[in-house]
């Protein structure tokens, strides 16, 4: 059992990116202390901590920060070897970095766009958001989660789908995950969201929303702070 | 006094040739790009045997659209029925199937691993960002914007090698043999000069980056790079060709 804090999580309430990294660290029951950090007003420890990014999430063990939530939740994954969250075999890991990356980077885009922009840009985002959903959905055929059996690295990083993508489209008033669309992709979200791990540790959706709405009003800049 | 530059790295010895008939190995690929040139250099280092295969980006081949359907694009390792795409995914897959020969690419302990992780996806980041952005930029000041962040990422390099080599008077990022780092920004080396040519600005400067400098000696050094980089007027033709072609940006003199 891990000392408290001596792991250390500087996040914000509503980012995806945060609450992945407490997602891998709950499932493999490791205690840390969770700082909330102000992105309008950023503390001198999480500047000193991330000075090349400033963005949360930070983990910090033993004194010790690791930034980005796919680095952190490999560290994790490295050093606390126990309840396992990424594949043993090297093909299936590979297969498993190549669908953190498609989520955090291409879907992210695209979702990004559909949220911000207006007209044609928008409708474009959609339909690029689309074929991408129905990659994912097709990787889900046969298979009840994208690990597997249980929930993993893989489910961890596509969960910023399950919640925050249904919280975009709210805020943005678009629709791009329509469930008769991507039936497996559907069933995925409904059986991730009960796991315990995921359910008690999620942001409260209402106040997400409102926090998306005016993310979105302030308009333009695109990114949340955080990664 | 003590002098570095009469100590053998041993990275020659290391690497030296057992080359193992690994399966079927296909790497496709396309000759100037630095996410193929890491992947050749690491098979290389492990003494893995591989079929290299030209790809036509222009004209895209069977192999490439049936090995990596959604972003159709290379490097794209085929390991028997396997395939593996991303770079930086590729790497960790051929040190993780192949632990047992070779050097590691990765460090073993978790916070310099996840150091290195960070610092690659950063190079590779800022490389397409900055670095290519010079040639892409359409105006003066775009251009000045991209040569100051591009400066600024080569001196944060200086300084995480100069961490990476504290007290240690290892010649790499990855200590005694060439590591993830040491790959992610070597196999980007003939484009950086290439880009300093086109746009006549001399980024490797020793006076501002002394110690990388002197590691990229030491990398050029290695037989399998030496045998891997492009020559760089080849480069230098591509990058105006990018320029007039698909940037269609009007070089200033």
């Amino acid at each position: 059992m891990v000392a408290s804090y001596e792991v250390r999580l500087f996040g914000m309430w509503a980012s995806p990116a945060v609450r992945r990294v407490e997602w891998a660290l709950q499932l493999k029951g490791i205690e840390y202390e969770y700082i909330e950090e102000d992105l309008s007003n950023k503390s001198s420890s999480l500047l000193e901590y991330n000075p090349i990014n400033k963005q949360v999430p930070v983990l910090v063990h033993d004194g010790k920060p690791i930034v980005e939530s796919l680095v952190i939740l490999e560290y994790i994954d490295e050093t606390w070897k126990d309840k396992p969250i990424l594949p043993v075999d090297p093909h299936e890991r590979a297969k498993a970095r190549f669908w953190a990356t498609f989520v955090d980077v291409k879907c992210r885009e695209e979702a990004r766009k559909a949220f911000h922009m207006e007209g044609e840009e928008k409708e474009n985002s959609i339909e690029n958001l689309q074929v991408q959903l129905k990659a994912l959905d097709e990787e889900l055929e046969g298979k009840k989660f994208f690990s597997g059996d249980h929930i993993g690295y893989t489910d961890l990083v596509v969960g910023w789908m399950a919640f925050w993508l249904g919280v975009a489209e709210e805020a943005a008033g678009f629709k791009a995950n329509h469930e008769a669309k991507f039936p497996h992709f559907a069933r995925w979200i409904k059986d991730f969201l009960q796991e315990p791990v995921i359910k008690e540790n999620l942001p409260p959706r209402e106040k997400t929303v409102e926090f998306f709405c005016a993310f979105r009003q302030l308009g333009g800049c695109g990114k949340m702070n955080q990664k | 006094m003590q002098h570095r530059s009469h100590i053998n790295f041993p990275q020659t010895l290391i690497h030296s040739q057992v080359k193992m008939a690994e399966g079927d190995l296909k790497l496709l690929g396309t000759w100037p790009s630095p996410f193929v040139l890491r992947i050749k250099m690491v098979l290389q280092q492990k003494g893995l045997s591989y079929e290299y295969l030209e790809q036509d980006l222009k004209n895209k081949g069977e192999l490439l659209l049936k090995h990596n359907p959604i972003y159709k694009k290379i490097p794209i390792l085929i390991h028997g029925d396997r395939s593996i795409c991303e770079s930086l995914v590729i790497l960790q897959y051929i040190d993780e199937n192949w632990s047992d020969i070779g050097p590691p690419l990765l460090p073993a302990d978790p916070y310099e691993r996840a150091m290195a992780r960070f610092w690659a996806a950063y190079i590779d980041e800022k490389f397409v960002g900055s670095f290519w952005g010079i040639l892409k930029a359409a105006t003066e000041e775009a251009k000045a914007e991209k040569i100051a962040d591009s400066f600024g990422v080569l001196q944060q390099l200086e300084g995480v090698f100069k961490k990476c080599s504290a007290g240690t008077g290892k010649g790499f990022f990855g200590g005694d043999t060439i590591g993830f780092i040491d790959v992610t920004l070597g196999s980007q080396l003939s484009w950086i000069k290439a880009v300093e040519k086109i746009s006549g600005v001399k980024l490797l400067d020793k006076t501002k980056i002394p110690l990388l400098m002197e590691w990229e000696k030491r990398f050029l050094a290695i037989d399998f790079v030496k045998n891997t980089l492009p020559n760089v007027e080849k480069v230098v033709e591509y990058g105006r060709l990018l320029q007039a072609t698909t940037w269609k940006v009007t070089p200033a003199k």
